[in-house]
């Protein structure tokens, strides 16, 4: 046997010993795996159970709570003038790392012919990130971004300033309702590489409890949600 | 206010309590006064010494057990078994079952005891029904939640129901009430330092109310907190709930001279 | 387990002393105290969550090794690789062997408790392998070649001052004259440093506040990202978890995680919450190519349905330490061990032996606010009775402590006895107050009268006068 495979057998002996759990037992494995299959919920909060509208203003008003910027918008011109008017309002640098998301490759940027769009892997100078969130919990206003061919992870956590960008109809109530979104995506017990889930932008309290924005994640966070 | 005492009123023994019993008798009287006034029937049980948390929290199981064993004899044959402590009701109510749970002999008596046991103030409220108190103390005063009779005996609701009810008296919710005043029996000595730095921190919220008394319902607790603003020559005063509530304020408040 | 100083009644006094220390001890209380109560409030279903979640949690340890082998088989199945450590140097050669097999030279850390219960960075500095810390509070401790003193604020108990002048000292090739006076002068330039470290890292090795079997997932909270910085630009990431935070679905992940920041910090969730699976998938823009976790047992087994086993259901959410009446004036250093507060005490025998850490469930009040305040309903005192009851059986109280038990034992199972030396004794102590009611000093009771007056005794015990009541 190789030792990695006695540790393995060291460490299962004895959690069997300590759990009296070495004759195979049908109910043990039976509640295993109908826990796994089945993957009940628990108590859902009241405040993730309202409609699509009270969803949607649960999610803008955490997200604003917790530090992101927030714009809703009805058409995809309305996205890419939120984009510049957010960079410009802050004197932000115009060019834009973007995710290779379909949805924001195809925004209508001829509108705004001020912004630069740069494709590709993230550098580690760049300030302007965009990305696309798959699913939005309004519970905690928090973000879901998945790894996959056009989304860099690295992309979330380099530049200063972040946007990313919802469909309203991506806005659920709870956490629970964005998994099985994303069980819809991807099938039963499997997850793409990295699922992020971010709720405003990098912080830290770590110096005399005093919150400093951008530790080493992004200093900004902006949120354009696309409602048409 | 005496009520008249039937045959019918509960028969309660009083758990006088090491403390009381030890330091600061009063607190048993008055505690045997409202009882009475209440309409219950007091016995003391004279074979009664301590409830055995000192045995019990120093890790003396063998000890804790003889000791319990002796209370739940004592107690033999009561309707109730009230203590003027969080701390020691507690004990009987929420440790005594798995104390003896392997003795055959106690394991049913002890969940039986622990079934009847109550801390005082809550028993006065919940079980003799008493809803107010025919007592005078017009002075501000604040109340500290002992640890036990917040978490053991839930006595909180209570002890506070009581003491407003009191003529004249102004009582004042002291900040942080859940926190600890660093008594922890057998750790005040143990762990000095530590103890009184406890007590420093409910000393700056009792002093941030403005009262001139502060009650709770153990007397641990209210030794520590004495001692504390004795040694810093505060004159806040300090007294057991009972005395207020039974309206028995001869001896002088805890820790401070006869006059 | 990093070995500190076990000397905690000497390591309080110097605590008390430190007037730093308990200014930034009280933020401790104003802070997570109020907040975790501001939290609740706004969750109606707080508490019923905490019933799921203890649920979940013991569910999970009664079939332990079930879920081990389901989650070992999902990480398999998306391309990573899992390694049992029995022991904490297993752990460290597995680490060391996967980081030489990569050729690492450079290693950048995520918070991680585990990896300091095993003296995991001093293990790769010795083999030439330079360690950072890049959670800041654990950068600032690694610098000052401290432990954290807090399970989720590490360097609670040191001011910006001081920081900085640790700053300078250690980014020596900064210029000299730079302002570094406020917080977020501190952190500008940390996150200018850690950038570097981030971007030429061999290896990221990340904790995991969760594991998760249905998906064979590993969890990491932050607020400040640098755990993903940490696990998505090397080209390996290993994972260092002990095998008690597995939790079975990502449901149950869902009721641990509406807890844990809540009860911690107070906020409702912490900025970042990741879900790693495996390494880089076919088509990933980036992510690590080698996903690896290493599931410690160090003591855990030996834990399980026994008298400790709700201790493993514990989420590190820092909240009992918080609430500590202990921790708030003595701060974590003091405990001398990795793990402090409540559930440092209840831990840290179960780890190192109870006669090496007796001091930590010995000293607390009892008072049971841990218990009122941990998420996962964990019997905390109880337990520090426990570890008590084993420490007097192993004849670890010193010899004063076991005598004087001894004979207030025997003195209080015989009432007359007890009643006539009762009697004897407060007629004395009241005759030495006299009228003073109080006693500045006493013999034998100088733990009691060094910081304290002793009320006096009535005189007469409540046995004698009720006697004489009765009588008369």
């Amino acid at each position: 046997m190789s030792v990695s495979e006695e540790n393995r057998t060291k460490v299962l002996d004895r959690v069997r010993d300590a759990l009296g759990a070495h004759a195979p037992d049908r109910w043990r494995e039976v509640n295993v795996r109908h826990r796994l299959v089945t993957h009940p919920s628990g108590t859902i909060p009241a405040r993730s159970l309202g409609n699509h509208e009270a969803c949607l203003a649960l999610f803008s008003g955490m997200l604003a709570s917790q530090g992101a910027n927030f714009a809703r918008v009805h058409d995809p011109e309305g996205v890419v003038k939120a984009i510049a008017g957010y960079l410009t309002d802050l004197e932000l640098p115009t060019e834009l790392r973007i995710s290779e998301e379909p949805v924001l490759v195809t925004l209508p940027w001829l509108l705004a012919p001020r912004l630069k769009q740069v494709y590709g892997a993230p550098s580690p100078s760049d300030k302007v990130g965009l990305s696309r969130a798959i699913v939005g919990a309004a519970e905690t206003g928090t973000l879901f971004l998945v790894s996959g061919a056009g989304n860099p992870t690295s992309l979330n956590f380099l530049p200063e300033t972040h946007i990313v960008l919802v469909d309203a109809g991506d806005v659920v109530g709870s956490y629970e309702a964005a998994w099985d979104r994303l069980r819809g995506l991807y099938g039963e017990g499997t997850l793409p590489r990295t699922v992020n889930w971010i709720s405003g932008p990098s912080r830290t309290a770590d110096i005399e409890q005093t919150i400093i924005r951008g530790a080493h994640g992004p200093k900004r966070l902006a949120v354009v949600i696309l409602d048409g | 206010m005496t009520k008249d005492l039937t045959r019918d009123a509960p028969l309660v023994g009083l758990l006088v309590t090491c403390l009381v019993d030890l330091f600061r008798p009063a607190v048993g009287f008055a505690a045997i006064k409202l009882l009475e006034d209440a309409g219950a029937r007091v016995e003391i049980p004279l074979s009664q010494t301590c409830c055995g948390q000192p045995a019990f929290n120093s890790g003396d199981r063998a000890d804790a057990k003889a000791i319990a064993r002796q209370v739940v004899d004592s107690f033999e044959g009561l309707d109730y078994v009230v203590a003027p402590s969080g701390s020691c009701a507690g004990m009987l109510k929420q440790h005594y079952p798995s104390l003896l749970a392997d003795d055959p002999a106690y394991a049913e008596r002890a969940r039986a005891l622990a079934a009847k046991s109550y801390e005082l103030t809550r028993f006065l409220v919940e079980v003799l029904q008493l809803e107010r108190v025919d007592a005078r103390f017009a002075a501000r005063v604040t109340y500290h939640d002992s640890c036990a009779s917040l978490r053991e005996t839930s006595s909180g609701g209570a002890a506070r129901q009581l003491l407003a009810s009191v003529h004249g008296i102004d009582l004042v919710e002291l900040p942080d009430s859940e926190a600890c005043c660093g008594f922890g029996g057998a750790f005040a000595v143990k762990y000095p330092d530590i103890s009184s730095a406890i007590a420093d921190a409910k000393l700056r919220n009792i002093t941030a109310t403005g009262a001139s008394c502060v009650v709770s319902c153990d007397l641990g607790c209210l030794m520590q907190i004495a001692g504390k603003l004795s040694r810093e020559g505060q004159k806040v005063q300090v007294r057991h709930i009972a005395e207020l509530l039974a309206d028995m304020i001869d001896a002088p408040p805890i820790g401070k001279e006869r006059i | 387990m990093v070995a500190l100083a076990l000397d905690l009644k000497a390591n309080a006094a110097k605590a008390l002393a430190d007037t730093e220390l308990q200014r930034a001890l009280l933020n401790v209380k104003r802070g997570f105290v109020t907040k975790r109560a501001e939290a609740k409030a706004r969750l109606p279903e707080f508490d019923r969550l905490r019933d799921e979640a203890r649920a979940i949690k013991l569910h999970t340890l009664s079939h332990l090794d079930l879920y081990l082998e389901y989650y070992e088989r999902k990480v398999a199945e998306s391309g990573g690789h899992v390694h049992y450590a029995p022991t904490a140097e297993d752990a460290r050669e597995i680490i060391l062997k996967l980081c030489r097999d990569a050729g690492a030279k450079l290693v950048t850390k995520g918070k991680s408790m585990v990896s300091e219960e095993i003296g995991l960075n001093v293990c790769l500095e010795g083999a030439g392998i330079e360690a950072v810390e890049t959670d800041l509070g654990e950068y600032i401790a690694q610098m000052r070649h401290e432990a954290p003193s807090h399970l989720i604020a590490p360097i609670i108990h040191l001011n910006k001052e001081t920081i900085a002048g640790d700053f300078r000292r250690a980014h020596a090739g900064l210029a000299p004259g730079r302002t570094l006076a406020s917080a977020a002068d501190l952190v500008a330039e940390a996150r200018a440093v850690l950038r570097q470290k981030f971007l030429a890292a061999d290896v990221g090795i990340t904790g995991a506040n969760l594991l998760i079997a249905e998906t064979g997932t590993s969890v990491v909270v932050t607020n400040e990202g640098n755990a993903d910085l940490t696990q998505s630009l090397p080209k390996m990431h290993i994972v260092i978890a002990s095998i008690e935070k597995l939790v079975p679905t990502l449901e149950d992940s869902c009721t641990i995680l509406r807890l844990l920041a809540r009860s911690g910090t107070g906020q409702e969730i912490t900025t970042y919450t990741t879900f790693s699976t495996g390494p880089r998938r076919e088509g990933d823009a980036d992510g690590p190519r080698d996903y690896h976790v290493v599931l410690l047992d160090n003591g855990r087994s030996e834990m399980l349905g026994g008298t400790f086993n709700d201790m493993l259901a514990c989420i590190r959410c820092g909240a009992c330490l918080n609430h500590c009446p202990v921790y708030a004036t003595i701060g974590g250093h003091a405990y001398g061990s990795l793990y402090t507060g409540p559930m440092g005490a209840v831990l840290t025998p179960a780890l190192v032996g109870i006669d090496h850490a007796r001091d930590l469930p010995n000293a607390s009040s009892l008072c049971g606010r841990c218990e009122d305040v941990c998420p996962v309903r964990i019997p905390l005192p109880s337990m520090l009775r426990a570890w008590r009851e084993r420490d007097f059986a192993r004849g670890n109280p010193t010899f004063l402590e076991r005598t004087a038990l001894k004979l207030w034992a025997y003195a209080t199972k015989r009432p007359r006895l007890y009643h006539a030396l009762s009697g004897a004794t407060m007629k004395v102590l009241a005759a030495l107050a006299g009228r003073s009611g109080r006693l500045k000093r006493l013999p034998f009771a100088g733990a009691w009268t060094q910081s304290r007056d002793l009320p006096a005794p009535q005189g007469k015990t409540f046995h004698q006068l009720y006697a004489k009541r009765t009588r008369g």
